[in-house]
């Protein structure tokens, strides 16, 4: 985490899409690569003190390895002022593919660590089947709707990850079913299904879409996940 | 046809580190297939992370993609989770730039720089969909090219490969492709013809071995009709010294390629999206090296010494930053301590780089008192482990491989790393050295507990010596070609000695595994008869020979029983100095007869000295006899018997900008 030194003068946060080759890129390797961009645009950053200084950079929300997302956050501090347009002008050409820039604007240097500022984190999943992969979705597509239903209703839902066992039911704010299965042409009595969700994503409360996926049967089917947007606490 | 990129997807995610398959890295070149000429694919036989840090394919894909008619593209091996599920989803192997695969390429260039390679050269054959032999393939086939420091003995895999390129890339792949595009829809004879010509190129299909009842090579042999002259026949290398080898015939050797002076550096270095080794920039400040240590295989195939100026380098740097964004620049060389302007060269790099937090690693110094002031210099008061290669422990095992320094010396510069603030050494020696004796490795340990002191004097039971403790390969082309490799079971007795004496805070040992030191030294010295050996251990399993963890060595073992081939032939056996050995059919430009001289120095103990100031006439200057350059480190040549017939003023020096093919005929 950044702390205040002294030679930074100004925090500007990027909202950013991320996907394409830079989609299994890991966190650490997207910080890296943000960095190596910055530097490629000769971008004043401010730097960490101590024998290895650092550029000082916070990404909002670590994304998995193999998700998309399409409004993500970086925090970046320089230790010179520049215009944002000046700076923007500068990055955008020189980002790597996969990167691409919405919007930077000024904040506040006190602002607290982005990572604190997250509270939940809304997903598009999209999911393809074949009914020998899912267990019990050889049934009537209008099922689908009468899991999620069944799902939300529930008081508890008891997930095991990585070895730990949790509750998910208190993490899930949101679960719709975005697109009906669809078909997929060649793929006999297979289709694709898109779901909805809005996932609590605060420090020490996080869950993963794959773990809705896997309550809901589907643990075993190809998804693709794709961070829409993440939301900030409120205050 | 692309791949099906579809597949690909729906298999990324079930293995390691997906992102070494996807290509799409800043400053990749992806360009138009359909409306490119040639297409070359430059193949790594290691995985992307090793690959990616291999500055060789770099050097070659900037010179390629430079042509406006060539596309080059990369693929390395995928890991052993990948082609398996490659296999099961049917997509062949394919390159990361326009995913094609890679039968759709014209040439395949891999590049072999150890031996260890050899059984992922076939599996990327075979993940490619391509027939594994070279005889098995025709002109419907990319032709399979090989380069790099392993195939300076090409033939374990002459079986598999259309063509080897030996010695400097640079300039010898662009005439490959040239000689492929003159030749193009013509036969894979004619193409092969068409190579063969070029200077550097051994097509080993040109070529029989004879073999004498004892397994030792007879001779090597043009096979009817006999190859084709070189361009500029009367050009042809002629024999060096009394041919000790049999059948000097049909333009063998294949004397190695040179590029007199090193062309300027790649500078748009790809940007790896995954963490890789050597997650940096890399620009080679010297290619070479001018102390003749007798094991060092790139010591002597390398030479003669060719360093970049000052102003070079630095420009290199300058062109890397905003080309790049990387934070670190690695300068590369086989030994750092000897570029003749290291010091003007590191305080350039400080004064002009200082402020814009750039790290610089310098590798490969010395264990000298300037080399630890260059590395404070350049640590900016960043303190991770000093290295230090002694190599051996004694003096008198020191003077068998020529790395004079005296263990008083070495002990003094240990002590100022430790003052100046660094709290770990490192420590590389190898054991099984010819005339190495149980005190010698013994001596190891006391060295070792010897720097601990040193240590512990600074920094109390902070200070740290890590030991690493390489088994001896005997390899081709240096003055230890002849001698064996120490047999496994004096190895274990050693390494277990050093387990033993090794022990306690503040001291790690590290040592290689016996049977990766025995394969790696049977491949180094195979002839072509182990083609069948190394594509029966690819059948039975083996890949990743590299890697202690995936290694097989019982499928090696049984495929060295099924083709009655005994490993121990190539080698534990000493050879008598006038065997032929298989690797004679490249030279490196080195007499055989100079590293034979080499050879029986060091066992009369006697050193010889760095020739920078005092040419040896190891036959370097002899090779490219009508070359010189002021970038080399060989003094001007000198006019003295052993240098037949050159007088001052004949030697040909070469201008920066100019190259081997430039050179005037006479």
């Amino acid at each position: 985490m950044a702390q205040r030194n002294g030679s930074d003068v100004m925090r500007l946060r990027i909202t950013f899409s991320k996907g394409g080759p830079l989609t299994y890129t890991s966190h650490l390797d997207l910080a890296r690569a943000w960095e190596r961009s910055l530097r490629r645009a000769g971008i004043p950053l401010a730097y960490s003190g101590g024998f290895n200084p650092r550029p000082k950079l916070q990404l909002a929300a670590a994304l998995p390895l193999g998700h998309t997302g399409e409004a993500e956050w970086l925090d970046v501090w320089l230790e010179e002022p520049m215009p944002v347009k000046d700076f923007a002008r500068a990055l955008v050409p020189l980002l790597p593919d996969g990167l691409v820039i919405s919007q930077v604007h000024q904040v506040r240097l006190k602002e607290p660590a982005l990572q604190t500022q997250i509270a939940s984190a809304e997903y598009r999943v999209t999911v393809e089947w074949h009914p020998e992969l899912v267990e019990g979705w050889d049934e009537p597509v209008e099922q689908v709707e009468a899991r999620i239903k069944r799902m939300l209703a529930a008081a508890e839902l008891p997930h095991e990850w990585r070895g730990r066992r949790y509750d998910l039911r208190p993490l899930i704010e949101r679960l719709w079913l975005e697109r009906r299965p669809e078909l997929v042409e060649g793929q006999v009595g297979g289709g694709e299904v898109v779901l909805g969700m809005q996932l609590a994503a605060r420090a020490g409360a996080t869950a993963r879409p794959e773990a809705v996926l896997d309550v809901l049967g589907m643990g075993e089917a190809f998804a693709r996940y794709h961070r829409r947007r993440l939301t900030a606490a409120a205050g | 046809m692309q791949i099906d990129l579809s597949r690909l997807e729906h298999i990324l995610p079930t293995v390691q580190k997906p992102g070494r398959y996807v290509g799409g890295e800043y400053n990749s070149i992806v360009k138009d297939w359909e409306a490119t000429l040639t297409r070359v694919c430059l193949a790594f036989p290691d995985v992307y992370d090793l690959g990616m840090s291999n500055l060789g394919l770099a050097i070659l894909y900037g010179v390629l993609n430079a042509l406006p008619d060539v596309l080059a593209e990369r693929a390395y091996m995928p890991w052993v989770d990948m082609a398996a599920a490659m296999r099961e989803a049917h997509i062949p192997l394919y390159s990361l730039e326009n995913k094609r695969p890679l039968p759709d390429f014209d040439l395949i260039g891999f590049s072999l720089p150890y031996e260890q390679l050899y059984t992922n050269l076939l599996e990327m054959l075979d993940l490619a969909g391509l027939p594994l032999k070279a005889s098995d393939r025709d002109e419907q086939h990319p032709l399979i090219i090989a380069g790099g420091h392993a195939t300076f003995n090409p033939e374990p895999v002459a079986d598999f490969v259309d063509a080897f390129v030996i010695g400097d890339g640079e300039e010898t792949v662009v005439d490959v492709v040239r000689a492929y595009q003159e030749t193009r829809g013509d036969s894979r004879e004619a193409q092969l013809r068409a190579l063969a010509r070029v200077s550097g190129i051994y097509v080993p299909r040109f070529y029989d071995v004879r073999y004498n009842a004892d397994g030792t090579v007879a001779a090597i042999e043009p096979t009817p009709p006999h190859p084709p002259p070189r361009k500029g026949g009367e050009q042809t290398p002629q024999p060096l010294s009394p041919p000790l080898w049999g059948g000097q015939r049909g333009g063998l050797p294949i004397l190695k390629r040179v590029v007199p002076i090193l062309p300027p550096p790649p500078t748009r270095l790809i940007i790896p999206t995954v963490d890789v080794a050597h997650n940096r920039a890399a620009v080679e400040i010297q290619r070479g090296c001018t102390r003749g240590c007798r094991f060092c295989h790139a010591g002597m195939a390398m030479r003669p010494v060719r360093e970049r100026p000052v102003e070079e380098v630095l420009e290199a740097i300058e062109a890397i930053l905003p080309q790049t964004g990387f934070e670190e620049v690695g300068l590369l060389s086989l030994s750092s301590s000897d570029y003749s302007d290291i010091e003007d060269l590191v305080r350039a790099i400080i004064k002009r780089f200082g402020d814009a937090h750039l790290s610089i690693s310098l590798p490969a110094l010395r264990a000298d008192s300037f080399s630890v002031t260059l590395a404070e210099a350049i640590a900016r008061g960043r303190r991770t482990g000093f290295t230090f290669a002694p190599e051996a422990a004694t003096e008198r095992l020191r003077a068998i491989i020529n790395k004079p320094i005296s263990t008083d010396q070495m002990l003094n510069v240990a002590q100022e790393v430790f003052e100046r603030g660094w709290r770990t050494i490192k420590l590389y020696f190898m054991i099984g050295l010819p005339g190495e004796r149980v005190d010698d490795v013994q001596a190891i340990a006391g060295l070792a507990r010897a720097v601990r002191a040193m240590g512990r004097k600074v920094h109390g039971r902070r200070a740290q010596v890590n030991v690493s403790v390489n088994t001896f390969v005997p390899k081709p082309h240096t003055p230890f070609q002849w001698v064996g490799l120490e047999p496994t079971s004096s190895v274990h007795e050693k390494q277990a000695l050093l387990r033993r004496e090794l022990r306690g805070r503040g001291l790690k040992l590290n040592y290689s595994d016996p049977e990766a030191t025995l394969l790696e030294a049977t491949l180094a010295r195979g002839d072509r008869r182990l083609g069948a050996v190394v594509q029966r251990a690819w059948a039975l399993g083996a890949r990743f020979d590299a890697w202690d963890e995936q290694r097989d060595f019982g499928a090696w073992m049984r495929a060295f029983a099924e083709a009655g081939f005994d490993p121990g032939f190539y080698a534990y056996r000493e050879r008598p100095p006038d065997e032929t050995f298989p690797w004679e059919v490249v030279s490196t430009g080195v007499h055989k007869k100079f590293l034979l001289e080499e050879y029986r120095r060091s066992q009369r103990g006697e050193m010889l000295a760095d020739c920078r100031e005092q040419c040896h006439g190891c036959g370097i200057l002899g090779a490219y006899g009508d070359g010189w350059s002021d970038e080399w480190r060989c003094p001007p040549p000198p006019e003295k018997p052993g240098f037949p017939g050159k007088k001052p003023g004949f030697y040909h020096t070469f201008k920066r900008g100019e190259t081997d093919n430039d050179r005037p005929t006479s």
